[in-house]
């Protein structure tokens, strides 16, 4: 599903140049779980904004379902973000102005795909149990509320990865666990799903926790659902 | 994404910002009723003109006589030329060789210095024939013209305008007195009606007419029997081209001239004043809707820059629309069709206050000429308008879709 293969990424800032990514290979196949930890400045920002196609490797190949990502045009990746990609950020980042079935709407807008459009967003609003909220606009809503709605219209498009980076930075406990819950059930329906955070209690909901320091991988391991435990 | 999507968009980024959307429309709003009422009020100044100009006569022709050439060719003032004459007048009045020709008058002419009692007034004299009234359209306020008899006769007999009669009497009736012009006694005999100015300098009202054999005879001493000016009344406004042939033929037969450009003679008509004047009033509509077009640009620039704070308030959102999938087109539309929306309403609007403004200003300010509001120049600031919001909101439209995803995600 997902292939990284000696990816690096340098940054330029005037003459100085800042490596952040020092060669990452990784294979992330079909149906995984996985969280990739680090503390900040180890490049797990960096990764994220690869493997979501928001940003270009200096060096080095990257193939999502099939495609090779690393030589696309902006439009080409815009597409590859729509299609293959569903992000889930932080911050939410729903559009304040629109109501959230408009928002979970808003990736199928810029496919192109007319058909049926407020039913499948209201089909994956019902997929994070917020079909009774659909009308609201995203500040009459909580944060928990929020981030579902966002993961809603991450999932809108049937994409082939779910990227989130630290979904539940900004939740409290109970949210956060809702998150990760609704995350660990997409992803025992087959669904793609790579975490980025750094707290391991989060990680440890994941099959496989990659980690990453000063730009490498330091460690790659499975484990057990660790999950259970939290039930 | 679909036109009708970006307008709902459109609409819905506007609405977010009401009143800053509303200030920036009405820059707009202000050029477009400004180009319409002032190109308005241009047409209808030309109009106003043109009436004007109308009611001297439009079927009315001026024959000058050639510029006189001095010793050695040197060319003389305008009409300084005496190559008409009275047989000329009477051969151009004949119907059979000019039936487009009602009748002609010769004029002939100068400053004269009236006196009456212990008044005296310096006035503008014309010599010319019985019917002077009909063919420059001066009907008599009182007493009556003079007869062919009196011309025949250079009776010493004067008809004055208005402001004649206001410098020399002062309550008595004018008609019958004997008034001195250039000394010589003459009797009043007719007033001419008010008929106020021409538009040009001469007031129309300040004149004394005699007939032009006592012109020549009394008044003129020393300057010949010649015609200054001939005119010609043509049936009708749509004759005066074919008068205009007649009056050349007659003309160049009497004078024995073959070749056209050699002529020894002018004819201006009424149309040509009329056209000379359309032209300035054309260059006053130019300028005026010149002058609004600026506020119409600056309006633009309102928009541009509305657009840029826009962009730049809206850049997180941006990063959001790009990372589920817009592409860089998809962005460029949503902000072009934000001010191209913002441009066309203000555009609608403005046409909206700009008939409202023809309407209600002229009865605020009587002088002002009547707007005439022509479809064509409502149409023009329309399609302007809408150009300005593309033509300005090029630029931050541009600016937002070449946005980096990560940098405007990144954007606080």
């Amino acid at each position: 599903m997902i292939t990284l293969e000696g990816i690096t990424k340098v940054y330029r800032a005037g003459e100085v140049e800042v490596p952040a990514l020092k060669g990452v290979s990784l294979h992330i196949p079909e149906g995984e779980f996985v969280a990739i930890m680090g503390p900040s400045g180890s490049g797990k920002s960096t990764l994220m904004n690869v493997i979501g196609c928001l940003d270009q490797p200096t060096e080095g190949r990257y193939i999502l379902d099939g495609y090779d990502v690393s030589a696309l045009t902006d439009d080409q990746l815009a597409w590859i973000r729509n299609r293959k990609i569903g992000f889930v950020f932080q911050s939410f980042n729903l559009i304040p102005r629109v109501s959230a079935a408009h928002n979970v709407e808003m990736p199928l807008i810029y496919a192109g795909d007319s058909v049926q459009r407020r039913e499948r967003a209201m089909a994956a609003l019902e997929s994070v149990g917020l079909l009774d909220r659909a009308g609201h606009l995203p500040n009459e809503l909580s944060g928990g509320q929020q981030q579902r709605v966002a993961v809603a219209r991450a999932l809108v498009t049937d994409p082939a990865i779910l990227l989130a980076d630290e979904p539940t930075g900004n939740l409290d406990t109970e949210s956060s666990l809702e998150i990760l819950k609704l995350l660990r059930d997409l992803n025992q329906q087959g669904r793609t799903i790579v975490l980025i955070t750094h707290e391991a209690d989060i990680a440890a909901f994941a099959q496989r926790v990659v980690r990453l320091r000063d730009g490498v991988i330091v460690s790659d391991e499975r484990q057990a659902l660790a999950a259970e435990l939290v039930r | 994404m679909s036109i009708l999507e970006g307008l709902r968009l459109a609409v819905n980024g506007l609405l977010a910002n009401r009143l800053r959307s509303g200030l920036t429309m009405l820059g707009i709003l202000i050029g477009v009723s400004a180009v319409i009422l002032l190109v308005g009020v241009g047409n209808g100044a030309s109009v106003a003109v043109q009436q004007q100009i109308q009611s001297l006569g439009s079927n009315l022709l001026t024959v000058f006589p050639s510029n006189a050439r001095g010793a050695g060719g040197v060319q003389q003032g305008f009409g300084t030329g005496s190559t008409l004459t009275l047989d000329d007048v009477k051969a151009i009045a004949n119907r059979q060789s000019s039936p487009d020709v009602v009748t002609a008058i010769p004029s002939a002419g100068g400053r004269a210095q009236l006196t009456f009692g212990n008044q005296n007034w310096n006035s503008s004299l014309t010599g010319t024939t019985e019917d002077f009234p009909s063919v420059r359209n001066y009907p008599l306020a009182s007493g009556q013209f003079f007869t062919a008899g009196d011309v025949d006769a250079s009776s010493k007999v004067a008809v004055i305008g208005q402001t004649v009669v206001t410098n020399l009497f002062s309550s008595e009736d004018p008609i019958g007195q004997v008034i001195k012009i250039n000394r010589q006694s003459f009797r009043v005999i007719g007033v001419l009606a008010q008929k106020g100015s021409s538009g040009g300098f001469n007031n129309q009202d300040d004149v004394v007419v005699v007939p032009i054999t006592a012109a020549w005879n009394y008044l003129l001493g020393g300057r010949g029997r010649n015609v200054q000016q001939i005119y010609v009344e043509a049936t009708s406004a749509e004759a005066t081209s074919a008068a205009t042939t007649e009056v050349t033929e007659v003309l160049l037969d009497r004078h024995h001239i073959s070749d056209p450009t050699q002529a020894d003679f002018q004819i201006l008509s009424q149309q040509d004043v009329l056209n000379s004047a359309s032209q300035t009033t054309g260059v006053l509509t130019l300028m005026l809707g010149a002058i609004a077009g600026i506020s119409l640009v600056v309006g633009g620039i309102g928009i541009m820059n509305i657009m840029l704070v826009t962009v730049t308030e809206r850049t997180r959102e941006i990063g959001i629309r790009k990372a589920i999938g817009a592409r860089r087109r998809d962005i460029l539309m949503q902000f072009l069709i934000e001010s191209m929306f913002l441009a066309g309403l203000g555009g609608a609007l403005g046409i909206l206050v700009g008939f409202g403004l023809s309407r209600i200003l002229p009865l605020a300010v009587s002088s002002l000429p009547t707007p005439i509001i022509s479809m064509p120049s409502v149409f023009m600031a329309f399609g302007i308008s809408v150009g300005i919001g593309l033509f300005f909101g090029l630029y931050p439209a541009n600016r937002a879709a070449r946005l980096r995803p990560i940098e405007a995600l990144r954007y606080e």
